[in-house]
């Protein structure tokens, strides 16, 4: 029988030799390979059945050509006598993985269906699950290079250090001088050189938190490699992606790197103390960056000048506060939890 | 231009299928590659075929899947067809769109032998 269209039982009606005409219809056979052909009509009130030709290709590729006859039923064999070439090229391309039909040559197809950022998106999320049993907020800056974003840490961590418990991951393809620059402040940082690479990932991140053990209800501060584009794909396991524009950067950042404005849920614009010497129109630039992501929360800071820095701090505050009740919540459940359980066991233990 | 660390998460998932599979050789690897998902398709062929070398999956056929945009846009309350993320609605020029299909980046399957 025909596995493609069924043919040979009954799926092609013949009713009563008035459809018994031509018709066309494929096969896919044993070895995969896969053929239409038509058949002429039979005489009517016969079984004699037409004559048909047709070509098949076989699992080496080489194809050939031949006809045969019909004696009424659908189903019908292709045994028949014929010759393989000898010699040519094996290609393997032509037949049957090349029509996506696994056959039963040495070469079949595997199912995946992973998306392609699955392991790292299985890294953030174990990343992610730690931060939220420590009570740790973790923060993603990104930025392009030159934005401002360590002075901006450095300046963060200054006026926050006395109050919470802060580590710093930075990232940068070269160097530790970043990592020096936070170390200065008297917080542990490490820093990340990704060679190569344009972005941290979340396994990256992962090995980070091993070394660093950032403490119980800490802020986590992760400071991305410079780059508008990459890092915007690669989840690392924090809970908000915060992205720095600078006044000396362009209005229309944002409509150039959409992805990365679109991923961060907050927008720092720095170095607003210049905005008297810039033609730079701030207004705008938010504008731009709510056409592409109207969530955004916007802060207006000056890492030099401290201007606009307590609302940004207030926020980070705030966020490390509500991820320290949501885990004591969990710690609350789990206890209640507990005790339910122990009452259960005891019932248990006390029962007939 | 992440596309050579989507090509290296690319071979490290053919890798695992093809070890588990115990395959000799890895000849095509299909990827389903959204329109909306910022992935260049010929930067990706580019990279695939330089993360590769030398490796199960080294001369394997890329195949790349590129499926369609798809938006909800707010004012219309309608789906509409997106080329590109951010794009204004072709019906009404609004920007209220959320993309909800052609993000996707996936490797479908692989052949091998």
């Amino acid at each position: 029988m025909c596995t493609v269209c069924g043919c040979g039982e009954g799926e092609v009606r013949l009713e009563d030799g008035v459809d018994a005409g031509a018709h066309e219809h494929e096969h896919t056979h044993t070895d995969g390979t896969v053929h239409r052909h038509s058949h002429s009509p039979a005489p009517s009130n016969t079984y004699k059945q037409g004559v048909h030709t047709h070509t098949h290709r076989h699992a080496d590729g080489s194809t050939h050509s031949h006809g045969h006859e019909h004696n009424g039923e659908q189903a019908h064999g292709h045994e028949h006598p014929h010759e393989h070439p000898i010699g040519g090229d094996l290609d393997y391309g032509t037949g049957p993985a090349g029509a996506h039909v696994p056959g039963m040559s040495q070469s079949r197809m595997v199912q995946i269906e992973q998306d392609i950022l699955s392991k790292n998106d299985s890294f953030a999320t174990a990343n992610r699950h730690h931060f939220d049993e420590h009570g740790i907020f973790a923060l993603n800056l990104v930025s392009s290079p030159g934005s401002g974003k360590t002075t901006l840490l450095v300046k963060t961590i200054e006026r926050l250090k006395g109050r919470l418990a802060i580590s710093v991951v930075e990232g940068d393809q070269q160097t530790s001088n970043d990592a020096e620059r936070i170390r200065a402040t008297g917080v542990a940082a490490l820093q990340i050189n990704t060679g190569k690479g344009c972005h941290l990932d979340g396994h990256m991140v992962g090995q980070a938190v091993a070394r660093l053990q950032p403490a119980e209800d800490s802020l986590f501060l992760i400071e991305n490699v410079g780059n508008l584009v990459c890092p915007a794909a690669f989840d690392l396991g924090e809970h908000h992606k915060v992205v720095i524009l600078s006044v000396t950067e362009g209005e229309d950042k944002p409509l150039k790197y959409p992805d990365m404005f679109r991923a961060a849920d907050v927008m720092l614009l720095n170095k607003c103390d210049l905005l008297p010497y810039l033609e730079f129109d701030a207004d705008l630039a938010e504008a731009n960056a709510r056409r592409v992501n109207p969530k955004l929360t916007f802060f207006r800071v000056s890492a030099t000048s401290g201007e606009g820095l307590p609302a940004w701090l207030a926020w980070i505050e705030n966020g490390l506060t509500a991820q320290r009740s949501k885990r004591a919540e969990t710690v609350e459940a789990l206890k209640r939890r507990v005790q339910e359980l122990e009452r259960q066991l005891e019932r248990q233990l006390a029962g007939p | 231009m992440h596309e050579m660390s989507l090509a290296e998460s690319v071979l490290q998932l053919v890798e695992e299928t093809a070890v588990r599979e115990k395959a000799q050789r890895v000849k095509l690897v299909v990827l389903e590659i959204g329109r909306l998902s910022s992935v260049e398709p010929e930067a990706m062929r580019f990279c695939f075929e330089a993360v590769t070398r030398d490796s199960i999956a080294q001369g394997a056929r890329l195949e790349i899947i590129v499926t369609p945009g798809l938006g909800w846009c707010a004012p219309c309350g309608a789906a509409v067809e997106m080329a590109e993320s951010y794009d204004a609605c072709p019906r009404c020029g609004s920007y209220q769109v959320q993309p909800t299909g052609g993000m996707e980046m996936r490797v479908r399957e692989i052949e091998i032998e």
